[in-house]
């Protein structure tokens, strides 16, 4: 009987053991869990806070998941080193798991730049996990002024999940815009706009280089008081296993298109894995819930002597902040064509008869028909793409491709 | 199994789809009472161009990725029907992002809705196809089965 070990127990994992057991019903699966909560869906964290959700509604599978998959999962473990001759993972605890075939779904973890001082400050706060968000919002009060690092996907979200539940709250960051990984100059100042409008300050282009207790001195000159810190400059691919290991790592630790590591039968997925990006060409960390699922699966699958590939794996997101919607898909090197109303903003990306990505601010519905075309790299001179800019429609596809579509199963 | 399939020349684009499915998802068994003067938030919508219209519908697909994608694990495939726990849905719109049918809007209170085929409200099957007076959406076996 086949030994399955996966290093991590989020989404890619549950993907990972979703794959294999698709293909082997019967192998044994161990589950190396550093946190000791059964699978959540860490994305709803802020929502958590904002009272979106409960931590039973967080559970990302049925209490019987790992029953009736199969599975150990062993709670609190945590991997230390990896021997590829082996084929064994050592614990901290000291004890070894033996493998045929491995996936490291480790994810990543905060990167706390060394700022001078940030050991004198009490309350300060990492968002990635249940339990950074449970500490949070035990040190949260009515009276709390929040400064948080970080104006990316996590800052904001933390700002939007505590702002009923505090009395200020800023963000900085050394960027010159909020959520700068997805957004151009633009779009960032709407999105920013409507977050103020919410209460959230920004200092922008700016960020703490020193702190004493409650006083953040900026490089700027400014300086802001705070009674809690919440640091999300940014996040780090958990990759030391593999490379400790002699694996080849780059942001991330890199995989073929069967999320194959260049060890042998050591797989990785999620946040902690440089897949292919098929919307640039070249790999990529995409650090973003579908391909977690989607590379564990694939993964998964392989591992048990099945035949997948994911090589459609593109960047999108889909964020809200106060009944705001955000899309974005792809990536932006190309010729711009704009849509604007009152309401909302639609840029679309056009490079060599292809759409290679968009942003949409407040107009986002059947948004999925532009990500399929990214996607499936449809030729838009086989399209009308002029009927779908205003709004999303499957008119655009010719007669016969509907027909597939509609007519057949897809 | 049976699947909601578009026959689009015969669509007269009246939306009748879209208020059969709002009324046979309302719980409620008075249609005026339940649509009369309400914004509806049907599962099915009409997309309509210069010369074709056609009713849209989750296709119930054999690899969904919306079910993939969901942050929340809220949506999953049970005998091949594509559904959604609403109550675990915190509205972020990741499967309208994803889907590339267009076949999934929120509802009234911001959780996202698709087609169930109906099977578990009273009409047990799709009432779009049921109330269709064309015949352009129908409810069938077509292809593989899975």
């Amino acid at each position: 009987m086949k030994q399955y070990v996966i290093i991590g127990n989020g989404t890619a994992a549950v993907g990972c053991i979703e794959g294999i057991r698709s293909v082997d019903k019967t192998g044994g699966i161990t589950v190396i869990s550093k946190e000791k909560h059964p699978v959540y869906s860490r994305p709803l964290i802020s929502y958590y806070l904002e009272g979106k959700t409960d931590l039973e509604k967080m559970k990302y599978r049925g209490n019987s998941f790992y029953r009736d998959n199969n599975c150990k999962v062993l709670y609190g473990a945590i991997a230390a080193s990896l021997n590829k001759e082996n084929k064994t993972v050592l614990l901290e605890n000291g004890k070894t798991v033996a493998f045929d075939a491995l996936c490291v779904a480790a994810g990543s973890a905060p990167f706390i730049p060394p700022f001078e001082g940030l050991d004198t400050v009490k309350d300060k706060f990492s968002f990635m996990t249940l339990d950074d968000m449970l500490a949070l919002e035990s040190a949260v009060t009515k009276e709390s002024r929040v400064l948080i690092a970080g104006a990316g996907l996590i800052g904001l979200k933390c700002a939007e999940g505590i702002h009923n539940r505090v009395k200020s709250i800023t963000v900085c960051d050394l960027a010159d815009r909020v959520l700068s990984s997805i957004l151009d100059i633009d779009c960032a100042a709407t999105v920013q706009n409507h977050l103020e409008e919410n209460g959230i300050e920004f200092m922008l282009s700016d960020t703490a280089v020193r702190f004493d207790k409650n006083t953040a001195y900026m490089k700027s000159g400014k300086t802001v008081e705070f009674d809690i810190l919440v640091l999300a400059v940014g996040v780090r691919a958990s990759t030391s296993l593999i490379k400790n290991a002699g694996g080849s790592v780059n942001r991330g630790i890199i995989v073929n298109e069967k999320m194959e590591t260049d060890i042998n039968g050591v797989f990785a997925a999620g946040d902690c894995a440089e897949g292919y990006d098929s919307s640039t060409g070249a790999n990529r960390v995409l650090a973003i819930l579908p391909n977690a699922y989607i590379g564990g699966y694939t993964a998964g699958v392989n591992m048990a002597g099945g035949e997948k590939a994911f090589n459609n794996a593109i960047p999108m997101n889909s964020i809200g902040f106060f009944g705001y919607h955000i899309m974005t898909a792809g990536n932006y090197d190309g010729e711009m064509i704009e849509e604007k109303d009152d309401t909302s903003l639609k840029r679309f990306f056009i490079k060599d008869n292809r759409l290679i990505g968009f942003i949409l601010l407040g107009a986002t519905d059947r948004a999925g028909i532009y990500t399929s075309l990214i996607r499936e790299k449809t030729p838009l001179d086989t399209i009308d793409f002029e009927l779908t800019k205003k709004a999303a429609t499957n008119i655009i596809y010719k007669k016969e491709i509907r027909r597939k579509k509609f007519g057949g199963v897809v | 199994m049976k699947r909601v399939y578009v026959n689009e020349e015969w669509c007269l684009g009246c939306h009748l789809c879209e208020y059969n499915c709002a009324f046979a998802n309302s719980g409620l068994d008075d249609m005026a009472y339940a649509l009369k003067g309400k914004k509806i938030f049907p599962r099915i919508h009409v997309e309509s161009g210069d010369k074709i219209c056609f009713a849209v519908s989750c296709r119930h697909c054999t690899d969904p990725i919306c079910v993939k994608s969901c942050i929340a694990g809220a949506i999953s495939k049970v005998d091949g029907v594509v559904k959604i726990d609403r109550s675990k849905c915190v509205g972020c719109l990741t499967c309208v992002l994803v889907c590339p049918y267009g076949a999934l809007a929120p509802g009234e209170n911001g959780t996202m809705q698709k087609c169930e085929l109906c099977l578990e409200n009273s009409c047990g099957a799709p009432a779009c196809v049921e109330g269709c007076p064309n015949k352009a959406i129908v409810y069938e076996e077509r292809g593989e089965e899975e």
